[in-house]
Parts: structure tokens; C-alpha cells; sequence
């Protein structure tokens, strides 16, 4: 059965620049490859192509399946948003998705090849920040024949790509919309980033990041951060509902192996997280999450930082995200307000934490749609 | 959205100056705003909780800013809106004064409107014993969003009180204007109001 909602079955491609990349630390790449996606046509006018950016742990795969036989498993990971009649419509907009430059889903990435050596680059890739993926992202646009995206969208880290594409390039985008994200870390996500880096960093088979050449992966370390990042990514309320304090085994064993079921849980996350995701990108994508901070240049000003932007914005946030509280996502409103920018904010009752945006809540998808629907050309 | 179906919209649109700044709170569906735009080439905000309200708006091509006013206007800078409009809903506010407060100190000016429970046929309800029930008290006392309930004569007292400078005071019953005695024969009264001379926009 085919699902006419669905952009059905999809193949990624892949751009390769030969142009050298000078990235915001300094470092230099060569050139480097990004692996996309997209869904819909794109018009005459090139005026409806929309860049959907990926947060820690997505990928260019944004919508569809790469397996008719296996839907579920192969499905893109904002497939609820994207699709015909969907909030973000394929029949109206040219959807981009792309995995971005450190990625470990086929872009140029830490267990990329090194030219210079001849080997994976491990621990030698250099650190990316939001700035040098947008500047990635840019080159990717070009490649396209898209000179303004329609919008430029994401969640939480994806967020911060669809702020910062409005101020690395004011006139290239004509509506940023920003979900649960925050214009910068607190100390207390900064916090939880360095214990989930410690865990890889301390994992025996790290080997300094060059686990590649010895044949392992720090599957444990990387297992941890996981862990400790999906305690993050749901509310208490949630989680005492789903998991409260129920046994495995219906009474205490006096043992360290699973007693309560959020351990069982944890534990499948982490486990099925390590399997393929890279301990590499993992450590320099949480770096890149910790850096980011537009106002940083204007000595902390956020209203000052978000004057170059020239886009519309929708900004979306959700009640029992207590990673990036809706108190954060209302600071770029404030900023924007400030700017005379044309903003819209969602402030959405969803009981699933910082994951809501994942999610397809009524409410949060109305307004979403509304406001896509209202950008359609 | 085509049809304005509220008789103030044109008597608030006249205290609009084109391209002003307006923030209009618990703008509903955004049919003020939308005629704002529409009219005066505004730069319109609303702030609404409701969020069905809100996709409304969004898709009415209003901004909206879902927030709750019970919370204040602490994240607005001063002086940073021309009109700050509140249109029948300062009845539903708990925090009448610091609200009050808060407009004139986001906007340069406020504009207010709100049902005068002193409108004849209310108290005629009361004196027969029965709390009023009218096209702008459409509640049941059980049923009421409103938590305050004041006349005219009551909201001039306190601008008084508050150091708030009413500029124009405009009254209504079915629609049209009325000039005497409001306060026995306005069901609704809106307000054009300012800060009183010397007073700082900071509460």
C-alpha cells in the first residue's frame, strides 16, 4: 500500500566541493563532501526550496524510506512534517535535507579519509562550529541553483543553523524558523555535554579518537553520552508516567543489573545509539553546540547580534522542554521584537520534553502548517 | 478574513498613525491587527494564550506571540511599541493595576476598551436580583472569563488614582455613540490614555 502522504522511496546524493573550506577555527579543509536529499520539485522562480537542518543525532534522511519492505525502520526522521499535504507540503515546496560537514552518515566526516595521510582522520577532523555548517550548507545552495531558500527550519541544534543562515546571509533567507532551540548553551546544557564527551573521551577504546585503526569503536563511552542526553531530551512528568518506578522483575534482586524499566530503557538507547553513530561526530558536535553564541561578538548582546537579520520568523517552544526551556526560545523572540523582525511564537503544551519537536502534537503542527502555508509561493 | 465585525476597530484605527508599532493584547483571531495592517500599513504583534487563536492569527497573516499576560510584559522594552491595545478583555485580567502599568510603559500610549457594568439595563438586572446577562456579558456568573467587574466611573477613579492620563474617552451602546451619561448609558467604553506629565515610564 502506498501512502499518499508519504514522499515514498527516496535515494540520498551526493555533492562533492573541491574548493577548500576555511572553517571558523582557523583549520582548513581541502574540499569535502555532503551527502542530501530532497523531496518536491523545485520551480521555475527557484523561489520554494526549503533547507531543513538536522540536530545531534540526524542525518540528510529527512523524509521517506530507503525500503519498501522495511518502512519503519528506514524512515526519515521528520517524516510526520514532510510529505504531500504534510505541514511542510512537497507539492508546494523543494525540501533540502543534508547531513552536515563532520556528520557520520556519508558527508565529510571524522572517519572520512584524510588525504594527507592516507587514513580515516579520527581525532585529526577538525572541530566544526554552526557558522562553518551554514557555510557548507551555503556552497550545497549554490550547487542547487538556490540563491533565497523560502525558509530554512530546524529543531533544537537545527535551530540554531536556521538562526544563523539569517545572519551569515540576511538576503538568502526569507523566513527562519527556529524550534526549541536557544540563541546559546547555559552553563547547566554546556554541563551535560562534557559529561557526555568525559564518557567518551575516558572509554579505553577511544584511543585518542584514532579508534578506527585498532579495529573498535568506544562503544561503552558513547553508550553513556547517550544515556545521559536522553534523560535530557524528556520531561520528569514524562518519564515517571512511561517508566514511573516500575520493576523488572516485580520486586528488588539486590542487584546491578536491570532493575527498573527507565534503566531498561536507557540502557536500549544507549546500546542501539552506539551501534552506528560515530564517537567522533558525537564529541565535535557537542563542541559545536557549546560554542555557538551570535551575541558572543557583540559582547553578549543579543539584540544586537540578530540586527543584521533580514528574515521573517516563527519561533516554537514547548512547555516541558527543560533543555531548552521556552524561556530560551523567548529570549530570540525578545531579540527579534527588538529588531522590528515580523515574528510568530509557539509556546507548545506537549508533555514530551525537549523531544515534542520530534513529535506531531496537534497544536504544534497547526501552527507550523499555518505558517508554512502562509510562506508557500 | 473580510468581514470587521466590531463597531470600535474605526474609532481605534483613527488614533493609529500609518507604519506605527501596535501590540495588541489577547488579540483573539487577529481581526484588529488584520485591519491595522490593512489600513494603516502597521507593524502589528499579538499576544495571545489560546492556541487554536493563535494558529488563527498565524494563518491570518498576523504575528502572534503566544504568552501569557498573567505573566506580565517583563521581556518588552520600554517605549518600544506607539499603541499598546487591550480591546475588551482588561475585564478578564486579575492584575488590573500592574497591567495598566505595564502598557504605558511598553507603549507610548494604551488603548483600552472594556464592557461598563454600570450600563443601565445591568443594573436594572441587579436590582432585580439576577447578575446580567447581555451581548457584551454573554457569561453566566458560573461560566465568566471576566474576574473584574467595574464601570466607567470606576475606571476613571483609578486612572486618577494611578496617575494615568486619559486622553479621550469614547462611549457606546448598540453601536453608536453616546454622550450622556456614559456611565448609566455606555455598554462598552474605550479609552485612549497616556502617562500623566512627569510620570516615568518605568513602573
Amino acid at each position: 500500500m502506498t501512502d499518499p502522504n508519504s514522499v515514498g522511496l527516496v535515494v540520498p546524493q551526493t555533492a562533492r566541493f573541491d574548493q577548500e573550506i576555511r572553517l571558523k577555527s582557523g583549520a582548513r579543509l581541502p574540499g569535502f563532501e555532503l551527502i542530501y536529499e530532497t523531496y518536491g520539485e523545485l520551480n521555475a522562480a527557484r523561489s520554494n526550496a526549503v533547507l531543513v537542518c538536522h540536530a545531534l543525532s540526524g542525518s540528510h534522511h529527512v523524509a521517506g524510506y530507503y525500503d519498501a519492505r522495511q518502512k519503519k525502520q528506514t524512515l526519515g526522521w521528520w517524516d510526520n512534517l514532510v510529505g504531500p499535504g504534510k505541514p511542510l507540503d512537497t507539492r508546494k515546496f523543494f525540501v533540502v535535507g543534508v547531513n552536515n560537514l563532520g556528520g557520520c552518515y556519508g558527508s565529510t566526516g571524522p572517519r572520512s579519509i584524510n588525504p594527507q595521510t592516507g587514513k580515516p582522520y579520527g581525532a585529526d577532523f577538525p572541530l566544526v562550529t554552526v557558522e562553518d555548517w551554514v557555510e557548507a550548507q551555503a556552497r550545497l545552495a549554490d550547487r542547487l541553483g538556490i540563491e533565497t531558500w523560502a525558509a530554512v527550519i530546524g529543531g533544537s541544534l537545527g535551530g540554531m543553523q536556521a538562526l544563523q543562515w539569517t545572519l551569515a546571509y540576511p538576503e538568502r533567507v526569507r523566513h527562519g524558523i527556529v524550534i526549541a532551540s536557544a540563541p546559546r548553551l547555559s552553563a547547566q546544557n554546556i554541563a551535560f555535554n562534557e559529561v557526555a564527551r568525559q564518557a567518551i573521551l575516558s572509554d579505553p577504546d577511544f584511543h585518542g579518537g584514532h579508534y578506527y585503526e585498532h579495529g573498535v569503536v568506544p562503544k561503552n563511552g558513547l553508550r553513556l553520552a547517550r544515556m545521559v542526553g536522553h534523560i535530557t531530551y524528556l520531561s520528569d512528568d514524562q518519564m515517571a508516567e512511561k517508566f514511573g518506578r516500575q520493576l523488572r522483575h516485580g520486586k528488588h534482586r539486590f542487584h546491578y543489573d536491570v532493575e527498573f524499566e527507565i534503566e531498561s530503557y536507557l540502557r536500549y538507547q544507549g546500546n542501539k545509539f552506539a551501534e552506528f553513530f560515530d564517537a567522533n561526530t558525537y564529541l565535535l558536535t557537542t563542541k559545536a553546540l557549546d560554542y555557538f553564541d551570535p551575541a558572543f561578538d557583540y559582547g553578549g548582546d543579543l539584540c544586537a547580534a540578530l540586527a543584521r537579520a533580514r528574515a521573517d520568523f516563527f519561533v516554537a517552544s514547548f512547555t516541558t522542554d527543560w533543555r531548552f526551556s521556552p524561556a530560551r526560545s523567548r529570549e530570540i523572540v525578545y531579540a527579534l521584537l527588538h529588531n522590528g523582525r515580523k515574528v510568530s511564537y509557539a509556546e507548545i503544551d506537549c508533555d514530551a520534553g525537549h523531544d515534542s519537536f520530534l513529535l506531531d502534537a496537534p497544536h504544534y503542527h497547526a501552527a507550523l502548517g499555518a505558517y508554512l502555508g502562509g510562506i508557500a509561493t | 478574513m473580510t468581514l470587521y465585525g466590531r463597531f470600535d476597530f474605526d474609532y481605534i484605527a483613527r488614533w493609529i498613525r500609518p507604519g506605527e508599532r501596535v501590540l495588541d493584547l489577547g488579540c483573539g483571531d487577529g481581526a484588529l491587527l488584520d485591519f491595522l495592517q490593512r489600513e494603516k500599513g502597521i507593524l502589528g504583534y499579538g499576544v495571545e494564550l489560546d492556541p487554536d487563536k493563535v494558529t488563527t492569527c498565524i494563518r491570518n497573516g498576523v504575528n502572534v506571540l503566544q504568552f501569557d499576560l498573567e505573566r506580565g510584559l517583563q521581556g518588552f522594552e520600554d517605549d518600544s511599541f506607539d499603541h499598546v491595545i487591550m480591546s475588551l478583555s482588561l475585564q478578564t485580567v486579575r492584575h488590573t493595576v500592574p497591567l495598566l502599568k505595564e502598557m504605558l510603559r511598553v507603549g507610548h500610549e494604551a488603548v483600552v476598551s472594556f464592557p461598563n457594568f454600570g450600563y443601565r439595563p445591568h443594573r436594572e438586572a441587579i436590582a432585580a436580583g439576577r447578575m446580567p446577562v447581555s451581548r457584551h456579558l454573554p457569561y453566566q456568573w458560573y461560566d465568566s472569563p471576566n474576574v473584574r467587574f467595574f464601570t466607567i466611573a470606576d475606571f476613571d477613579a483609578l486612572c486618577h488614582e494611578q496617575d494615568i492620563e486619559i486622553r479621550e474617552r469614547l462611549a457606546f451602546a448598540d453601536g453608536e455613540r453616546v454622550e450622556t451619561d456614559p456611565n448609566l448609558n455606555a455598554e462598552v467604553a474605550l479609552y485612549r490614555l497616556g502617562r500623566a506629565n512627569g510620570t516615568p515610564a518605568a513602573v
